[in-house]
């Protein structure tokens, strides 16, 4: 039987996690506010971008640029963004899930897979499981710019270029609502799924119909280019307002079960006093029955 | 038979015009175009410039820092590095940035020439879309 002491030691302790994972999660709540909106900014864009694009690419000549092109596919890249911190939820255990997922697939159909990984949580899963990664970004989640995206977009892209790859698919949370996220494995490069790209004949007066100023190539290596890059940053802030999101929630329960140790707790040391006080009843009654005897 | 017009300005700082207009005119790098209903599909790279759009009787003045535009028979859509309306524009920031571009044009030697010629012409062009309200 615990003492007194020992329980309300206890319920100390517990009393101050509920005080961290409080402010843990004002903190996340404030991080994802400011996060959130620059996400919902950019994706109008983004997503407009990427219905040009697709309209463009359906009809156009795939050789035209080398960012266009359908190769034998020999190597693909898996880039997986994760957070650099824990403490939030499933968030980091969905996605290298999903992650391990796909490159076991692309194991099996007999391709080569490289990985790049944004995030401490990915570097290390792959570290622990002895599997090399090709890159690795971290320190980008709790603060995406621009720049970060820009830098990720510019070695994917070299390495298509190089044909080292063949094909990007990028893992990453989407973020849905503060409650929910979703994996999402969306393909970046090349442009538009393959299957689409088999049945060129049928849109090909589509692109034909379109007047380019100044040039369709010189279009295509502005746009192509820069919507990788904008690709890339939307999964970037996608995953770190998910991530706020996620952890938010997590510390939500953290702090609800704190709430609830604590009464329990509070119980049992009020049924331990009890206990003792009736204890020292008894001995005290004891003892006079024995002095009247 | 479209009417009307659907013009989107997206800047990846959001979402800054939708509406249904009657015609669009945009300076595009190959020399300023102007838009219809019914314009055959049309893609272009867009410089600096003065983005015009008149609805009815109404007209309204856009900044655009350079961009994309996709014109198809009923839409119009802009993708801008940046956009702002007229009369949003920060004209007394505007100025000190055309000061500023223009002394770093005289010091050839310390700053990049590039960055500081699109910057003066942003700068400009800010100015001038600001004095069309």
């Amino acid at each position: 039987m615990a003492t007194l002491r020992d329980i309300k030691k206890r319920i100390k302790a517990v009393q101050n996690t509920q005080k961290i994972t409080k402010a843990m999660k004002m903190v996340s709540a404030a991080k994802l506010r400011k996060v959130q909106n620059r996400m919902l900014d950019l994706r109008p864009y983004a997503d407009k971008m990427h219905d040009v694009l697709m309209s463009l690419a359906r009809g156009a000549d795939r050789e035209s640029h080398p960012l266009l092109a359908f190769r034998p596919r020999k190597t693909v890249e898996v880039v997986v963004v994760t957070s650099d911190r824990g403490l939030c939820g499933a968030f980091n255990t969905n996605i290298l899930k999903a992650a391990q997922k796909s490159i076991d697939g692309y194991t099996k159909e007999g391709f080569q897979v490289s990985i790049s990984v944004v995030g401490k949580k990915a570097r290390d899963y792959f570290k622990r499981r002895g599997v090399s990664t090709r890159n690795a970004w971290t320190g980008i989640s709790g603060n995406v710019s621009f720049t970060n995206a820009q830098e990720i977009a510019n070695d994917v892209k070299e390495n298509f270029i190089n044909e080292t790859i063949d094909e990007v698919v990028v893992v990453y949370n989407a973020f849905k609502s503060m409650v929910a996220q979703t994996v999402t494995v969306a393909q970046l490069l090349p442009l538009a799924p393959v299957e689409e790209g088999k049945e060129a004949p049928a849109s090909e007066s589509a692109a034909a119909d379109f007047i380019y100023e100044p040039s369709m190539e010189a279009i295509f290596d502005r746009l192509i280019p820069r919507n990788v890059d904008i690709q890339i940053y939307r999964a970037l802030l996608e995953s770190s307002a998910a991530e706020e999101a996620a952890r938010m929630s997590a510390m939500e329960n953290a702090t609800k079960s704190c709430s609830e140790m604590v009464g329990k707790l509070t119980l049992q040391f009020n049924k331990a006093r009890q206990a003792s006080i009736t204890g020292e009843l008894m001995d005290i009654v004891g003892g006079v029955e024995a002095l009247k005897g | 038979m479209a009417e009307k017009l659907k013009l989107d300005i997206v800047t990846p700082y959001g979402h800054v015009f939708t509406d249904e207009v009657d015609e669009v005119v945009a300076s595009g790098t190959e020399g300023e175009f102007g838009v219809l209903p019914e314009h055959v599909p049309f893609l272009t790279t867009l410089k600096i410039g003065m983005l015009t759009y008149r609805k009815g009787s109404q007209t309204g003045y856009f900044f655009i820092s350079g961009g994309y535009s996709e014109v198809g028979p009923d839409s119009v859509t802009i993708l801008a590095d940046s956009a702002e309306r007229s009369d949003t524009i920060d004209v007394q920031r505007a100025i000190e940035a055309k000061k500023r571009a223009e002394e770093r044009l005289k010091q050839a030697e310390k700053f990049d020439q590039a960055r500081a010629t699109s910057s003066l012409e942003r700068a400009i062009t800010r100015i001038h879309v600001a004095e069309k309200k």
